[in-house]
């Protein structure tokens, strides 16, 4: 396993900075401040590092953005609202190694000119959030937040800010509303966050996972990092890996390793050696994949393929003994619940889907019902206001397309998981 | 008055801007003893922040984890996304709900437990797993789920 980003973690104490400082903690950042702004920017865009929060936009690219704004207030903001199921990864890094996190945005403070930063944590996540707190007080203590920086002449403050258990307000404009106190209703794209953003000032958004990859590539700098990983994908991921696997957890790997050894090699394969019958990579908003197609690489070009993303890197192993039907729903249901009702094709569509799915998992299905749900999906995709109704629909679309033979029984009256009882009683 | 001097205390601690609306809201909730927002709690914070009713109401009512509905004392959370729903989730809630008499959405008669579903929190490499008040519990089967029942009613959790 090539561990960069989760090397420390399990190796130092989260609250200490002097095991953090031993094992090289903070050597990113006094490098950082040795150079310009411009070219810690350009250490980062030559590394080809794309963001970690699940739309990959190449970071370089956004920094670089946010840098240009004549501004003397901007931001940056630390995503930590996980909120796409499946994925646990962020909290594994916070928990182990706040310091890296917290190192990441001052780098990414610095390179941008900001001087403040914001953490908004999942409100699901208390324990995360109070070593957090904890955490900025040891480096307020230790100097490493604060006026003069390591004697840089840089100032840095972080404030932390809790999630109240809104999925859509991971997504970055409405996580700015949620701080500013609003109910957290995505914005419309433009202007860009990085140039209007928190309080309208400048703001860098990125999620934790990046952040920590900031230190990683101040560290052993772009030439090193570009060798890892894959020739439009590069250096590590972290994958969080849930369902019907012997060893669930996190695990950090080079770009390019196939879903089959993730889950053969790393996670010990499948419990009580059943047989799987799908992945889905990417959490709920994430494309499906029978298990036939395994060897795909976890990579963004080999995903893109297939018109799915990598995602948040969430990996849920499903076995023969769940119905596709059910899965839809459930996955269906955590969309029609999360979507802030906006706009109508996320609102409806949603409300829509479940209903048909409630309809054909009774055995009430017709044969055009796969025909509405296609065309639904389609209008959601094409004119949903953000990223949640324009991704909810793709576990669908892959279900449709690799397991239509089994939503079709479901409509003649044939569970063959014996999940869906189409109104009689189970044993 | 008390609940009064309580907000107001609040509200001293963290800030009377508008951004600070929703750490108020979840530090009110905090202490409540049924986790909730009471119709007159939302009215004394909108009169301090000096914001109207209807929009703190409605942030309120926006986050899944605020509530304006009274709960139990301990409100158990079953994570109903798909890493724990179908990995023994759905299991673990007919036991909850056989064993507490109660459906899902409802609260014990004596006031002390509430049965939710919660989005993912993020302990699916422990699935199936639940949120009680703010611990995390997880692997859980017929067994753990009575131990979480029976220290919850001794009021050892
Ligand atoms: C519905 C929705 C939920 C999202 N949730 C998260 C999240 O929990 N964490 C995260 O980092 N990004 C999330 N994002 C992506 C953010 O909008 C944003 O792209 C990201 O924080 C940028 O950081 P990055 O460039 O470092 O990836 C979400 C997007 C959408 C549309
Ligand atoms: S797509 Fe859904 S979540 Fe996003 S703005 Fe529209 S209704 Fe809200």
């Amino acid at each position: 396993m090539a561990k960069l980003i989760s090397e420390l973690c399990e190796l130092v104490h989260p609250l200490s900075v002097e095991d953090y400082t031993k094992q090289g903690g903070f050597s990113a950042l006094e490098k950082t401040f040795k150079i310009p702004p411009e070219d810690v920017i350009k250490e980062i865009s030559d590394s080809k590092l794309v963001g970690r929060g699940g739309a990959a936009f190449p970071s370089g690219i956004k920094m670089n953005v946010v840098a240009k704004e004549q501004n003397e207030i901007k931001y940056v903001i630390c995503n930590a609202d996980e909120g796409e199921p499946g994925t646990f990864k962020d909290k594994y890094l916070l928990n182990h190694v706040p310091f890296q996190i917290i190192e990441g945005m001052i780098i990414a403070g610095y390179a941008v000119g900001a001087h403040y930063g914001y953490i908004y944590i999942r409100g699901e996540y208390p324990d995360t959030h109070a070593l957090l707190k904890r955490a900025i007080q040891e480096l307020k203590k230790n100097q490493y937040l604060g006026n003069n920086i390591m004697d840089s002449g840089f100032n840095f403050n972080i404030e932390l800010r809790a999630g109240t258990g809104a999925y859509v307000c991971g997504e970055e404009t409405a996580l700015i509303e949620s701080i500013e106190g609003k109910g957290g209703d995505p914005r419309l794209k433009f202007p860009y966050t990085a140039v209007r953003g928190l309080w309208d000032k400048p703001t860098l958004v990125n999620n934790v996972e990046t952040l920590a990859n900031f230190c990683v590539v101040m560290n052993i700098g772009a030439e090193k990092y570009k060798m890892l990983g894959t020739d439009n994908s590069k250096g590590t991921k972290l994958f969080s890996v849930s369902g019907c696997v012997n060893k669930k957890g996190v695990y950090e790997l080079e770009f390019g390793t196939s879903l089959r050894e993730l889950i053969d090699t790393y996670c010990g394969g499948i419990e009580d050696d059943k047989a799987i019958k799908f992945v889905q990579v990417g959490g709920s908003s994430g494309g499906v994949f029978p298990a036939h197609m395994l060897d795909i690489a976890l990579d963004y070009e080999s995903f893109r393929k297939y018109g799915v993303g990598l995602g948040s890197g969430a990996v849920f192993v499903a076995d023969e003994s769940i119905c596709i039907v059910d899965f839809l729903k459930a996955t269906m249901k955590f969309f029609q619940h999360e979507s802030c009702g906006k706009c109508t094709p996320c609102r409806e569509g949603n409300r829509h889907i479940v209903k048909i799915l409630d309809r054909i998992s009774e055995g009430k299905g017709k044969m055009n019902d796969i025909k509405i749900l296609l065309s639904i999906c389609n209008a959601m995709i094409e004119t949903a206001l953000c990223g949640l109704g324009q991704s909810a629909p793709t576990a669908l679309l892959t279900c449709i397309e690799y397991f239509r033979d089994e939503i079709e029984e479901h409509i003649h009256g044939y569970c063959r998981t014996g999940v869906c009882k189409f109104g009689k009683e189970g044993y | 008055m008390e609940l009064r001097d309580q907000i107001m205390g609040i509200v001293d601690e963290i800030g009377n801007s508008e951004d600070k609306l929703i750490e108020i809201l979840i530090s009110v909730q905090k202490k409540s003893e049924h986790h909730y927002l009471s119709e007159q709690s939302l009215i004394l914070i909108a009169e301090l922040l000096n914001i109207p009713f209807s929009k703190v109401y409605g942030i309120a009512s926006f986050y899944s984890m605020l509530s304006t509905k009274k709960r139990g004392k301990y409100v158990i959370q079953i994570c109903n996304s798909t890493p724990c729903y179908l990995y023994k989730g759905k299991e673990i809630v007919n036991m909850f709900e056989d064993i507490l008499g109660i459906k899902m959405g409802e609260v014990t008669q004596d006031g002390l437990i509430s049965l939710e579903y919660t989005s993912c929190i993020g302990a699916c490499d422990q699935a199936p797993a639940i949120r009680v008040n703010d611990r995390v519990y997880g692997n859980l089967d017929r067994g753990k789920i009575y131990k979480v029942i029976t220290s919850i009613r001794r009021g050892e959790l």
